[in-house]
């Protein structure tokens, strides 16, 4: 019995040391999924940039249900992972119980503020990028009608959607934006026939510019307006090419950066808050062969001019989430 | 609200409401002949997928409703296997055709195409475009009539027009012919079925077969008419609306054919005005978006009249005990 005792003690030790020598980075993408041609799709690029870059390896996980969350995140921490990337603001309660039980292991969550000592809270400035869209928005339009589809009810979105208006107001005080969402439940991230028929009736009331902030949603938002002849803006991953000449521009999210800076700092990860704005070369817009004949050189200049100035402090982007409110409609 | 915002809503309607009404059709099949399937939305999001699929590969919208009837159709096959021949629960069943449907579709197009469980967008022939009928652009000015014919009847995809044929279809073949009387008979009482000498298991195979196919051309219109390819989950509770709908029309074609278009109308009607201010109050919109399954409620409570599932219906049939 005692020599079984030991045995498994002995063997027990291994295993920890093993988990402990791999300290290989992780990374759990959210419900979305790994290629969702949008938000996570960027964090995976992000992690493949880094394994090519330095030969790494990493571990990843695709959520399938909400009921994962917690079981996902143990698992990845047993495991010796180090540090975790999630992306998501809906890991956000489950990482603020989960991180304590894990006081060696550095987590960093994409989209959400968690205070503890061990996590890395990465926030995008995305009304500054939906600033700069909304800008070329009201520019690009001729019926000085431009509409904004979001994916799901919450916060986060309000907040594209409140600097969006913004933009455009900047260029165009009586410009109209029509705002929709699709839904308030996790299936609004994927229902792209939902987002072509809200498209379609934003159309019908004169929109000539749609934004989408809708994950898989946006991909029928997308659509729909390149088949109603209407432009369209992407969101988080470069969208250009989905409908060349048809997609005005792509409000890039750079999550790509953040996964990448994570997972290169290992578990020296710092934790706190990091703000990625335009300065931090987190967000911007995107520019390419398939939207160039779209983009005017005034446009250019204007979306230069302003990122000057917000980088520089002169246009203060109102963000939606400081008070849950938006000061324009 | 003008005259032309009216049509554009009905005309978001009855987009919306047809892949409800031909699911609910499909449920209406089954469940008359006494099998419950709450497997709806995952046929549906097979036959998504294999249309979108075989159409992104083949350019052809017909080759790829083949194949996506035929991915409905196997699930069904896989539902009368569970339920018919071997006496399983039909719920559970049907929970199971979900969630194999769910993962089945998105793990088949990452490996088929590599975009992260999404087919390639559809164009050209790959898509049902929308079809002008004959006369629309000629009568467009006559007033009143004229853009209802152009606009709301004249414009929509083939499979619509499929659908709306196959309410009085469905509702003669169930009340007017000898093989809707006997599907009808093995729903509420299959023991008298088997002693007129017909087979009970047939019956419902073949019911469960005619299910698969309209709930196939649902996920069909989904995928090729309605978007341009398969996302996700994309049917996005449409089957659980639809069988909302079935037991909101108390398992009839036509009541059936109200029901989904009033969901349908429902739903465009929110995604024109997120919010309707009343005056009093205002209706948000979370609001119109529970209405189909508060209406389903209140008539299941038995408010308005009562809601009376075929007799049989979720018992296997024993032959001998």
């Amino acid at each position: 019995m005692t020599y079984f005792t030991k045995f498994l003690g002995a063997a027990t030790a291994l295993a920890l040391s093993a988990g402990a020598a791999l300290a290989d980075p992780a990374i759990i993408y959210d419900l979305g999924g790994k290629y969702d041609k949008s938000f996570n799709e960027a964090a995976f690029n992000g992690a493949k940039r880094w394994a090519e870059e330095t030969g790494g390896s990493y571990k990843e996980l695709e959520m399938q249900s909400e009921a994962q969350r917690e079981q996902a995140l143990r698992k990845l921490a047993e495991s010796g992972a180090n540090p975790i990337v999630m992306t998501g603001f809906a890991f956000g309660d489950t990482l603020n119980t989960v991180a304590p039980d894990y006081p060696d292991t550095k987590f960093a969550i994409v989209d959400m503020v968690v205070d503890q000592p061990n996590v890395e809270s990465i926030v995008f400035k995305e009304e500054q990028g939906s600033y700069l869209v909304g800008m070329m928005a009201a520019m690009a339009s001729k019926t000085g009608t431009v509409g904004f589809v979001g994916g799901m009810d919450i916060p986060l979105i309000r907040k594209f959607a409140c600097g969006y208006v913004q933009g455009v107001k900047a260029v165009n005080p009586d410009a109209k934006v029509i705002q929709n969402m699709t839904g308030t439940t996790p299936a609004a991230w994927n229902d792209p026939v939902k987002g072509g028929e809200i498209a379609k009736a934003q159309i019908s009331q004169g929109a000539d510019v749609i934004y989408a902030a809708a994950g898989g949603t946006g991909i029928g938002v997308l659509q729909a307006a390149a088949d109603g002849d209407v432009l369209s803006i992407g969101v988080d991953s470069n969208q250009n090419y989905l409908h060349p000449g048809k997609v005005l521009t792509s409000m890039l999210k750079r999550v790509d950066n953040a996964v990448y800076d994570a997972f290169s700092a290992g578990p020296d990860l710092k934790p706190g808050i990091r703000v990625m704005g335009l300065a931090q070369n987190g967000v911007g817009v995107a520019m390419d062969d398939n939207n160039k004949s779209l983009v005017t050189p005034e446009m250019e200049k204007a979306v230069e001019q302003a990122k000057a100035d917000i980088a520089s402090g002169k246009i203060e982007v109102h963000d939606y989430m400081s008070d849950d409110s938006c000061p324009v409609e | 609200m003008d005259f032309g915002t009216i049509i554009e809503i009905l005309d978001s309607a009855v987009r919306l409401g047809t892949p409800l009404l031909l699911a609910c059709l499909a449920g209406l099949f089954s469940e008359r002949a006494g099998i419950f399937d709450i497997g709806l939305e995952g046929k549906m999001l097979m036959a998504a997928f294999f249309s979108g699929a075989v159409a992104a590969v083949t350019g052809n919208a017909w080759l790829g409703l083949l194949a996506g009837v035929g991915g409905s159709m196997s699930l069904a096959f896989v539902h009368g296997l569970a339920s018919i021949t071997f006496r399983g629960n039909q719920l559970i069943s049907g929970v199971a055709v979900n969630f194999l449907a769910s993962g089945f579709t998105v793990l088949i197009a990452q490996s088929w195409f590599h975009q992260g469980g999404r087919t390639p967008q559809l164009s050209g022939n790959g898509r049902f475009d929308p079809i002008t009928l004959p006369g629309a652009d000629a009568v467009q000015d006559v007033p009143f009539l004229g853009p209802i014919y152009s606009n709301l009847i004249s414009g929509h995809s083939i499979l619509v027009y499929v659908a709306f044929a196959m309410v009085p279809i469905t509702w003669w073949v169930l009340f007017r012919t000898r093989f809707g009387l006997r599907l009808r008979a093995v729903g509420e009482n299959p023991e008298s079925v088997d002693t007129a000498g017909i087979s009970v298991i047939r019956m419902r195979y073949t019911a469960v077969a005619i299910t698969g196919v309209l709930a196939g051309l649902g996920g069909v219109y989904l995928a090729t008419g309605l978007a341009a390819g398969f996302v996700k989950e994309m049917t996005a509770g449409r089957g659980y609306i639809a069988l909302a709908a079935l037991i909101f029309a108390k398992w009839r074609p036509v009541p059936a054919l109200g029901a989904t278009m009033l969901f349908g109308l429902l739903e465009a009607i929110s995604n024109r005005y997120p919010n309707i201010d009343l005056g009093v109050i205002t209706l948000p919109i979370q609001f119109m978006q529970a209405v189909p399954y508060i209406l389903t409620v209140i008539i299941l409570a038995g408010f308005i009249g009562k809601a009376i599932p075929p007799r049989a219906g979720g018992q296997p049939y024993v032959k001998e005990r």
